[in-house]
């Protein structure tokens, strides 16, 4: 179990048809911490999460999941994982608690009800357990997927894209669910597309870029790289609509027209 | 390993059998419009349809067509299950997992067998209701529950191959009309005789027909002959062909 990566890909590539969506990534995450592999959408990150828990085969270079490949050693892979992929992959027609104790009996732990019973409570939701997850809200099925995912005490987690799609309200649940998981020793690699998420959540965070790993730290160690954060007022033009609304007279919107909007904050180069 | 395959098949089948519970009107829609055609074929066009005998003989007649056609349907909601399991993203989850990739595809396939036998006994039971009557013996019923489990079999792994590439609802469930009307060109609702030439010939060739000859045989305890081996020869035949093809689909989402 002490290996001394907990993901290690080297030179990972991967194509559909002409369209090259890995161009060699390199990869290492430090057991035991949460590492957000940060790009935007189409920059590769679900393929590389695919590749990693064995759903999809790369076309080059190599990944170890655990120390185990996840090429010619998928089972032993498959074993030490535990990926919760972008849409919440729960069994709406049953309950939680069925949900929860069907994954603890593929994964054949020894009591597979009151494991679910301990996650039903650690993820508040005890009192929905018996409900059908048809009627959960966004936020109560993706903190159910990430229980249904800690069955079995998998080494490494996946979490892709975990907050898409959630209310801020929810997505404030997931990320307390998050932290609560760093702190117990589970290895969490979690894509995002939020800056925030990564500041918020991850250790050391990768930017994936084009296919490429085109920055790897610590937030510290990445904020270094860029020039010092610079304070701008930027004075904000009417826009046609604005005046064209004001001429003819409904202008919900004039009155802030002509007003200099808040100082942003913005470091140089960050936003590309 | 094997044991693992037996135990994980079975847990997942137990999970996909509580979705036929919980929604029940599947199994009764399933049954609905094969009871609907035996009461419109018995009724209403029976009185103009020449098979010899009574009106009970014709249900005795028509039942066997009508079951296949219980079985047609009732695959489709199959393909529906398996599909939205596979664009809810559990069967993502499923293949992520330390547990066979089969056992996911078999529990399928065992639910789709439990409710298609629910259904098929719905419409035997309105069958006997009006006039159905059957001379078999234990065995000829054994035979005509060994014929249906078969062409279930058949039938579900080829709506296995729609269940996992079909990108929309429409798409999943269209498959199966083709496989409801081909029993109307077959021997299932009138004898094959009065056909014209190709229609006929075809009726005569295609599977169906040798299927609803043997069940009717078998119901009404009589020698199957050679039609016997000729539907088991098509069932098997149908399996295979099916079963090898949804592995290959099966596998190839991972390729």
């Amino acid at each position: 179990m002490t290996t001394e990566h907990a993901i290690r890909t080297v030179g990972l590539t991967k194509s559909y048809g002409d369209h090259q969506v890995l161009s060699g990534v390199d990869l290492d995450v430090v057991p035991g911490t949460v590492h957000a592999l940060l790009g935007s959408n189409g920059a590769g990150k679900t393929t590389a999460v695919r590749i990693l828990s064995t759903l999809l085969r790369a076309d080059g270079g190599s990944a170890t999941v655990d120390g185990h490949d996840v090429a010619t050693e998928a089972d032993r892979v498959r074993a030490s994982i535990s990926l919760t992929g972008q849409f919440a992959a729960v069994d709406e027609v049953l309950t939680g608690r069925e949900n929860l104790v069907l994954v603890g009996r593929l994964r054949r732990v020894a009591d597979a009800g009151a494991v679910a019973d301990g996650l039903l409570t650690r993820f508040d939701l005890v009192e929905a357990g018996g409900r059908k997850v048809s009627t959960y809200s966004g936020g109560m099925k993706r903190r159910l997927d990430i229980a249904m995912s800690l069955i079995g005490d998998p080494a490494v987690l996946f979490l892709d894209e975990p907050t898409t799609g959630l209310d801020p309200q929810a997505r404030i649940e997931v990320w307390r669910t998050v932290k609560e998981l760093a702190g117990r020793g589970t290895t969490v690699l979690l894509t995002t597309q939020y800056l925030e998420e990564a500041e918020q959540l991850a250790d050391r965070i990768s930017i994936l870029h084009e296919g490429r790993i085109i920055a790897e730290g610590t937030l510290a160690e990445l904020k270094r790289l860029f020039p010092p954060a610079t304070v701008e007022y930027v004075e904000k033009q009417p826009s046609l609509e604005e005046v064209f609304l004001a001429i003819v007279g409904h202008s919900p919107a004039a009155p802030a027209a002509s007003a200099p909007t808040a100082p942003t904050t913005t470091p140089e180069g960050a936003q590309r | 390993m094997s044991t693992h395959v037996v135990g994980e098949t079975a847990v997942l089948t137990q999970r996909s059998l509580r979705h036929v519970l919980r929604s029940p009107d599947t199994i009764i829609t399933t049954a609905i419009t094969p009871i609907a055609m035996l009461l419109l074929f018995v009724y209403v066009l029976g009185g103009a349809i020449e098979v010899g005998g009574s009106r009970s003989d014709y249900v005795d007649y028509l039942l066997p067509g009508i079951l296949v056609i219980t079985i047609a349907s009732g695959i489709a909601y199959t393909a529906f299950r398996l599909f939205t399991d596979v664009t809810g993203g559990i069967v993502e989850r499923f293949r992520s997992m330390p547990i066979a990739r089969s056992a996911v595809l078999w529990s399928h396939v065992l639910t789709s067998v439990v409710a298609n036998l629910v259904s098929l006994a719905l419409v035997v039971l309105v069958a006997l209701l009006m006039g159905f009557r059957s001379s078999a013996g234990l065995l000829g019923w054994l035979g005509v529950l060994g014929l249906l489990v078969l062409l279930t079999l058949a039938l579900t792994w080829l709506a296995v191959i729609p269940g996992l590439t079909a990108t929309s609802v429409d798409g999943v469930s269209g498959f199966s009309y083709p496989l409801i009307f081909l029993p109307f060109v077959s021997s299932a609702f009138v004898p094959t005789d009065g056909m014209p030439g190709p229609v006929r010939w075809f009726a005569e060739h295609q599977p169906v027909t040798p299927v609803v000859d043997t069940l009717r045989h078998l119901l009404a305890a009589e020698p199957v002959g050679s039609e016997g081996w000729q539907s088991v020869a098509w069932c098997v035949g149908l399996l295979v062909l099916a079963y090898v093809l949804a592995m290959r689909t099966y596998r190839r989402k991972t390729a």
